[in-house]
């Protein structure tokens, strides 16, 4: 790596990252790339044959299970991005312009915590909470306003939106907070000084400068849970798969690996065409306000 | 003013209320004695605890689980020191290439990480075992150590490591003088957080330890079965307690290691 034009602090530096990307590259990036291969290779019998084909990707796109579940996961991550995004924001805008600087980082802890507990049992509670037998049901029956459990909360698409809502809460948080912290306040008192009141100084300044943060939550929330493979197995009952459980049945279960390859390729194709995609409408965005 | 603001407080505390929510239940159900979880509660008992103690599977995936978490918040802080180090304090071509690449894992889908993985070491004919989830473990670790460690690296003072060159101590001397010593809150921080990260990942361990239990691959098996939630509540109050503590710790190290650099104090983990 070291050139012997390269000066002293870059030879220094890239000799210290090297460790940490190096294993980068042998744990991410070499799998990453073997999947990519597999993805043009051929199924055989218990092996994967050197053939190169196309095959794989044209069964993919045109399967209409993939296209269904595909749909459904793009559905579900962003009806939970919009929903956590949203319910985020006034809490952000809270713990930045109410809290007092000394009590902030208390929140911050406060709000961290749930999110570094098991996300499995939290998963599962959910279940437990909604469930047949569970704490509303039981609570409802018990008070004697329903006579039969509800059975509309578990195993349907809305409890997955609210089982990820809440796992990805604090990921949400975090961004618009920090963008909102860096906000010149003196900005805002400009604003009502120009005659604007606090709800057209929020449409007007607040919100554009808190663009930043409330892109990098979409994101953080967006991608991560497009893949999740948890809440679609107890949430959902097993019953409405995901994109992740569909790579996992195609990989393992029906040992097809470039199939399998294909899809899990296929997925982040699609979760990166619609980061750009989101990326560019909110550049272009910005752009148009200022 | 205040108007708004007690809205906004409310607010803020009901959407606490729903992060908890979940998790203040949990210990709920562990101490009730009746078999089924549901309102009302029946009475008081430790039962669950003691039996989830006699269980020898679950002693096993608790070996394993702190095997694994202590292997890889150990490798996962070294290799986090060395990029946090890198990354504040030298300038290099490709740096913010290098870095977005390293932080990766900290949004990728797991699946993808932990699909992709066993691909490779089914394809290289590695056995699976607790040593091909360390690897895993590892490399989701480390992002979360480097975004602390460079929280303590940036706030560190150059002049101070400039000072101990002027007396005469080596690179290596003044970076185990004088940068280790101050560094060292978050190099704790950073443990923890990684040990608690692994502690409770699934999916990694789920696909990449073979036949061996974890705590998580653990719970996950005992789910289906609906005579074994009572002592999984069991278990799950003793995981989030044991979360709590952890963070609890390395918040205290963080805060400290802030104070001691003469910092202000400005954010949480993340």
């Amino acid at each position: 790596m070291a050139k012997p034009g390269m000066d002293r602090e870059a030879r220094q530096g890239l000799t210290l990252i090297a460790p940490p990307f190096l294993y980068a590259l042998a744990i991410l990036a070499a799998p990453v790339l073997t999947i990519l291969s597999y993805s043009f290779l051929t199924d055989g019998y218990l092996e994967v044959i050197g053939e190169f084909t196309f095959g794989n990707y044209i069964q993919v796109w045109s399967d209409p299970i993939v296209r269904a579940v595909l749909l459904r996961s793009l559905a579900v991550s962003a009806a939970v991005t919009v929903v956590t995004v949203l319910l985020a924001f006034p809490v952000a805008y809270y713990l930045s312009f109410v809290v007092k600087p000394e009590r902030k980082s208390m929140w911050l802890f406060l709000i961290t915590i749930p999110f570094w507990t098991s996300y499995l049992i939290r998963v599962f509670l959910w279940k437990v909470i909604l469930g047949y037998n569970g704490v509303i049901n039981s609570s409802l029956t018990g008070l004697g306003i329903i006579d039969q459990p509800l059975t509309f909360i578990l195993y349907n698409v809305n409890s997955m939106v609210l089982t990820l809502a809440h796992a990805y809460a604090p990921f949400a948080i975090l961004p618009i907070f920090v963008a909102l912290e860096k906000i010149d306040r003196s900005l805002l008192e400009a604003g009502r000084d120009l005659g604007e009141n606090r709800l057209m100084t929020f449409w007007r300044v607040t919100l554009p400068l808190a663009m930043p943060g409330v892109v990098a939550a979409v994101l953080i929330v967006f991608i991560p849970t497009i893949g999740d493979y948890v809440t679609p197995e107890l949430i959902g009952g097993g019953k409405i798969p995901m994109i992740a459980n569909l790579i996992q049945v195609q990989m393992l279960a029906l040992d097809n690996r470039p199939l399998g390859s294909a899809l899990a390729v296929t997925a982040m194709l699609v979760v990166a065409v619609v980061s750009l995609i989101f990326l560019w409408l909110n550049r272009r965005f910005l752009r148009v306000k200022q | 003013m205040s108007g708004r603001s007690n809205g906004l407080r409310s607010y803020a505390l009901l959407y606490l209320l729903f992060l908890y929510a979940p998790i203040l239940l949990l210990p709920l159900f562990a101490f009730n004695s009746g078999t089924i979880i549901a309102f009302p509660l029946q009475g008081f008992t430790t039962d669950w605890f003691t039996q989830m103690w006699g269980n020898p599977t679950l002693r096993r995936a608790l070996s394993n689980s702190l095997i694994i978490a202590v292997s890889a918040s150990v490798m996962a802080t070294c290799l986090g020191v060395f990029a946090a180090r890198a990354s504040t304090r030298f300038t290099f071509p490709g740096k913010g290439g290098i870095m977005g690449f390293i932080m990766l894992p900290m949004v990728l889908p797991e699946i993808i990480v932990a699909m992709s993985l066993l691909v490779v070491l089914l394809g290289l004919g590695v056995e699976l075992s607790i040593l091909t989830v360390i690897l895993g473990h590892t490399l989701i670790c480390m992002p979360y150590g480097i975004a602390i460690l460079s929280t303590a690296f940036s706030s560190l003072d150059r002049s101070l490591e400039e000072a101990a060159y002027d007396l005469g101590e080596t690179k290596w001397g003044a970076f185990r003088l004088i940068t280790l010593p101050l560094v060292m809150p978050g190099i704790i921080s950073s443990l923890l957080i990684s040990f608690t990260i692994s502690l409770d990942e699934f999916i990694i361990a789920f696909f990449l330890a073979g036949t061996e239990p974890t705590l998580p691959t653990y719970i996950f098996s005992q789910l289906r079965f609906p005579k074994q939630i009572p002592s999984i509540m069991a278990l799950g109050t003793v995981l989030v307690a044991l979360s709590i503590l952890l963070l609890g710790i390395g918040e205290y190290f963080r805060r400290r290691g802030i104070a001691r650099m003469g910092g202000k104090n400005g954010g949480g983990f993340l």
